[in-house]
């Protein structure tokens, strides 16, 4: 089945999220290329993202008909979305294994999300 | 099938309340891995023992009764899935590892393969939040019911219905996987087991209000899982010390509680313990090596309770090894409690002084924790300072949440030597 793996950081904290024009920055990047081609080659990476940080976020709702536009993100929390995977797993413990491997795991958090299938049985 | 006894009421109930007590856990987990479907087989389960209330008093109990309940459940699984596959519904597998599987119709039990430890496992996995795992290991490994298990944890049964049933809707739709992990991971995962255990068994023993001052009976429920656990992994260190530790404590039950007081360790009738459940305690720790971690905790704790409960009366204690034993146990954790208890050993074996010198500097530990003060008053009163004793005793009381203790703190600073005037 199919897991969300949602990464969550603290955008404002260097260690975790250097900028990009920093020395600090390639290790992090380095670590994500592996992961890809580590989740690839074991068939279990059906997709995945990186996100701009929250800055660039536009929040919506339609009340009454009515488009109302908040800049900035839905909740204003310690740790954003920064990004995500969808992997494929036989199970959650499987999931939980590779989870474990994504960079952000040792600074962040990873919220693993089953996603529900919808296809005819 | 065949019935060979004659219809008999009462014997057909007792004959179904001995099996849902030794076979409950063993068919559950039997449905679940071949039905992958906890959701619909412990509804089944029941649903095969309500069919066996309804049907054994007058057709008489099958020969093999254990069998008539697992294919009587296996066909109510199936007649769901059948009513799901016509209602075109896809059927929201339990950890997807392979496809269902049919289950076979037999009456003996006996030839099929134990799940047991993966059904323990799974109600114990690290994704449930840690007070559904106790629950649902008691309601679906041993079958203890939902109002039991309640009455255990002292929450409402609506509260914790609505527990049993998240954690069961999360390991379905999660994908919790009943399996057993292989081996460098089964250390980890049973340390959890024996983690969730010890919870469900502490808690039978949290004073309560009421009636319901002690709730021995249910933990024995978690001794029987723990002595479940320890036959499907003989071998497990730290299970073996459990189950060890488990009966030394279990055994004094009935002496704990007298006219519905609280009794203190010294003060029990020792011939209410069950001794030969000490017996079996003491060996089965005497038997666990020396090891590390959560284990080596769980040896030095039934250890020390081995000392008090084969001391012949409370003066026979060696207060000196249990303070040795409280030593190891303190460097291992680092947990202000133990070293608590080890200033306790260490004032009844050194002397009061020696005790309160260690529980100097605990205040900011445990600020909250009435116990210190209690310790505290106890071992000022024996040191003769009385003052100490008393501000200690007040603040005790002021801390102290349950009833009867406070009452038993408030004896013993009445009891106290008057102030001078």
């Amino acid at each position: 089945m199919k897991y969300a793996c949602l990464i969550y950081s603290d955008e404002t904290d260097p260690s975790a999220n250097p900028d990009p024009a920093s020395p600090e920055f390639a290790p992090i990047m380095a670590g994500y290329m592996a992961f890809g081609e580590e989740a690839g080659a074991a068939g279990v990476l059906v997709t995945g993202e990186p996100l701009e940080p929250t800055s660039t976020a536009t929040s919506l709702q339609v009340r009454d008909g009515e488009v109302i536009t908040t800049d900035g993100p839905f909740a204003e929390t310690k740790e954003h979305l920064g990004g995500f995977y969808i992997l494929d797993c036989d199970s959650l413990d499987e999931a939980m294994k590779w989870a474990a491997k994504i960079p952000h795991a040792s600074s962040g958090t990873i919220e693993i999300r089953p996603v529900p299938d919808f296809s005819a049985p | 099938m065949t019935s060979k006894s004659v219809p008999s009421p009462t014997w057909a109930d007792r004959a179904l309340a001995e099996i849902h007590r030794t076979d409950w856990g063993r068919l559950l987990s039997l449905l679940v891995a071949r039905t992958r479907r906890l959701d619909l087989a412990e509804d089944a389960l029941g649903e095969a023992f309500v069919r066996a209330g309804e049907r054994w008093p007058t057709a008489g109990v099958p020969t093999n009764p254990a069998g008539w309940l697992y294919t009587t459940a296996s066909r109510v699984v199936i007649g769901h899935l059948r009513s799901e596959a016509i209602h075109g519904r896809k059927a929201p597998l339990l950890a997807a590892r392979g496809d269902w599987v049919q289950p076979p119709v037999t009456d003996d039990i006996g030839e099929l393969e134990d799940e047991r430890l993966a059904l323990i496992l799974l109600c114990c996995h690290p994704a449930l939040h840690l007070s559904s795992r106790s629950a649902l290991a008691l309601r679906l490994v041993i079958g203890t019911t939902t109002g039991d298990i309640a009455r255990l944890f002292v929450v409402p049964k609506s509260t914790m219905a609505a527990r049993i049933t998240r954690a069961k809707k999360k390991i379905v739709a999660a994908g919790v996987p009943l399996a057993a992990p292989i081996d460098h991971e089964l250390r980890t995962r049973l340390d959890d087991v024996c983690r969730t255990i010890y919870l469900a068994f502490t808690a039978g023993y949290a004073p309560a209000g009421g009636p319901d001052l002690l709730r021995t009976d249910l933990a024995g429920e978690a001794v029987e899982l723990a002595a479940i656990l320890r036959r499907l992994v003989a071998d497990a260190s730290q299970v073996r010390a459990l189950h060890g530790l488990l009966l030394l404590q279990h055994a004094r039950r009935d002496a704990r509680v007298r006219d519905g007081r609280l009794v203190t360790l010294a003060r029990q009738d020792r011939s209410r313990w069950h001794h030969d459940e000490i017996r079996s305690g003491t060996e089965l720790i005497s038997r666990v090596p020396v090891g590390t971690g959560y284990t080596e905790e769980l040896r030095l704790q039934g250890l020390i309770a081995a000392e008090h409960a084969n001391a012949p009366a409370a003066s026979d204690t060696r207060w000196s090894t249990i303070a040795s034993l409280y030593t190891r146990l303190e460097s291992l954790t680092g947990s202000p409690v133990v070293r608590l208890n080890r200033a306790v050993a260490v004032g009844e074996a050194q002397g009061p002084e020696m005790g309160l010198d260690l529980i100097d500097g605990l205040d900011d530990a445990l600020a909250r924790n009435h116990r210190l003060h209690a310790v505290r008053a106890d071992l000022a009163r024996r040191a003769g300072n009385v003052a100490l004793a008393r501000s200690s005793y007040q603040a005790a009381i002021g801390l102290c949440a349950n009833e009867t203790e406070k009452r038993y703190l408030a004896r013993r600073l009445s009891t106290l030597d008057p102030p001078d005037p």
